[in-house]
């Protein structure tokens, strides 16, 4: 845990956005991991958005750490979204095969909310319904 | 000035015997084929017709052409500047290239015109070996660069021709059209091959950022064939789409490249495809919640 935290991982309502600035290095991306995994339960999010838009470049680590993470939080009760993927990195990551599994992914911070929006919203509204009736 | 080869510098000692100078051996030349114009000319294109060269062409266009061939080959032996030539051999080229008439045939139709010109001069000159001598000397190069001329304006021109059209290709390529708010289509007409797939996803993936879109409708109705490479680039493609939050229906995949892609084995499973562009949309519209109603007629009533 000697690694300093590169990634900031800022809380709104019930979603926790992790906005990966720079090039993060193998060990870089392990102390990133931890971290949000911990702040889920801290913060008892409902959604994770991992914003990926700086990066010119994601290499097969990182996407598998992306997969992760986001298998991570789902046991931990989050609903994970990877937004703001560029261009050529979306098809250099197909090009050698690393796509992000079953991970949803949207075009931007403002699109990812409003999937954790329709997705989360629907399953505390279930909930609800489900106590109520 | 005759020293500029061996064989006129053995001729020179007996040259002024000859009572000709070499300024006077082009326009002689000229004059030899000018005066012998029709019956060189015949047996040009009779030459032409044996080598079974330029068939796309009626035999009077050959007639044509040939007569102003002939004469523009004429001139420049006379003027030695080859600017008029240049201009009509890519007159020419633009009128025979849509033609399919093959680089090689308008070389060798040169070339032959060359040989029947330099055996009417053997001829002429045949009891004088030194003067063929000097006269070819001077005919060789200025047939060459004749020669040369042609070949290489008709190649221009057929290299203008190919660059145009790529423009042309290149611009109609990929349009990637936005018709509602969030929802792209992607009309591919022609044959894809490697560089245009790899400029359509190039596009696309653009497009996606700059439209905010999430639902891309591909429509392949107008493709012809697809290979396995090009198969599996447009897989690539849908699948990168979805890493920039678009989903892709494909539409108008027809039999031949349903076949093509289920017997090549290019994993479909992700792919979403609908039968026609039509249905495409309205599955898109469905996706994205849009409902389409009519003002009036049946459809207000229900």
């Amino acid at each position: 845990m000697n690694t300093p935290a590169l990634v900031s991982i800022l809380r709104q309502g019930h979603y926790l956005i992790a906005s990966i600035n720079t090039a993060l290095d193998d060990s870089q991306m392990i102390r990133f991991q931890q971290d949000l995994i911990e702040q889920i339960g801290h913060h008892r999010s409902r959604g994770v958005i991992i914003d990926v838009a700086a990066l010119d470049v994601l290499d097969s680590f990182g996407s598998l750490s992306l997969r992760n993470i986001a298998e991570m939080a789902r046991l931990r009760g989050a609903l994970t979204v990877i937004v703001g993927v560029q261009p050529d990195v979306a098809f250099a990551m197909v090009e050698l095969g690393m796509g992000t599994g079953s991970v949803h992914t949207a075009l931007d911070l403002e699109e990812g909310l409003v999937y954790l929006e329709s997705r989360v919203a629907k399953a505390v509204t279930d909930m609800t319904l489900g106590i109520s009736g | 000035m005759n020293d500029e080869s061996p064989v006129s510098a053995d001729a020179s000692a007996d040259s002024p015997a000859d009572g000709q100078d070499d300024d006077q051996l082009l326009p002689q030349l000229v004059a030899h084929l000018r005066e012998h114009r029709t019956k060189l000319r015949q047996e040009w294109a009779s030459r032409i017709r044996d080598a079974h060269l330029l068939d796309a062409m009626t035999p009077q266009e050959m007639s044509a052409e040939t007569t102003s061939v002939y004469d523009n080959y004429v001139e420049v032996l006379e003027t030695g500047s080859v600017e008029a030539l240049q201009h009509y051999a890519r007159d020419l080229s633009e009128r025979i290239i849509p033609r399919g008439v093959e680089t090689q045939e308008v070389v060798g139709i040169v070339l032959l015109l060359r040989d029947v010109l330099a055996r009417s001069l053997f001829e002429k000159y045949q009891r004088d070996f030194r003067l063929l001598n000097r006269v070819l000397d001077a005919y060789e190069p200025a047939a060459n660069r004749i020669a040369i001329t042609v070949a290489v304006s008709f190649v221009d021109e057929r290299e203008r021709v190919i660059r145009q059209q790529q423009d042309a290709i290149q611009e109609l390529s990929t349009p990637v059209l936005p018709i509602r708010e969030r929802l792209l289509i992607l009309p591919i007409i022609g044959v894809l091959d490697r560089e245009r797939a790899r400029q359509l996803t190039e596009q696309l993936l653009i497009g996606i950022r700059t439209h905010r879109a999430r639902v891309v409708v591909m429509d392949i109705t107008g493709a012809p064939n697809v290979d396995e490479a090009v198969a599996n680039h447009l897989v690539q493609t849908v699948d990168a789409s979805r890493l920039m939050g678009a989903s892709v229906i494909i539409t108008g995949v027809s039999p031949e490249i349903a076949q093509t892609l289920v017997t090549i084995g290019v994993d479909l499973s992700k792919m979403n495809t609908i039968g026609d562009l039509q249905g495409g949309l309205e599955e898109a519209e469905r996706l994205l919640g849009y409902t389409v109603n009519r003002q009036d007629g049946a459809a207000d009533q229900s």
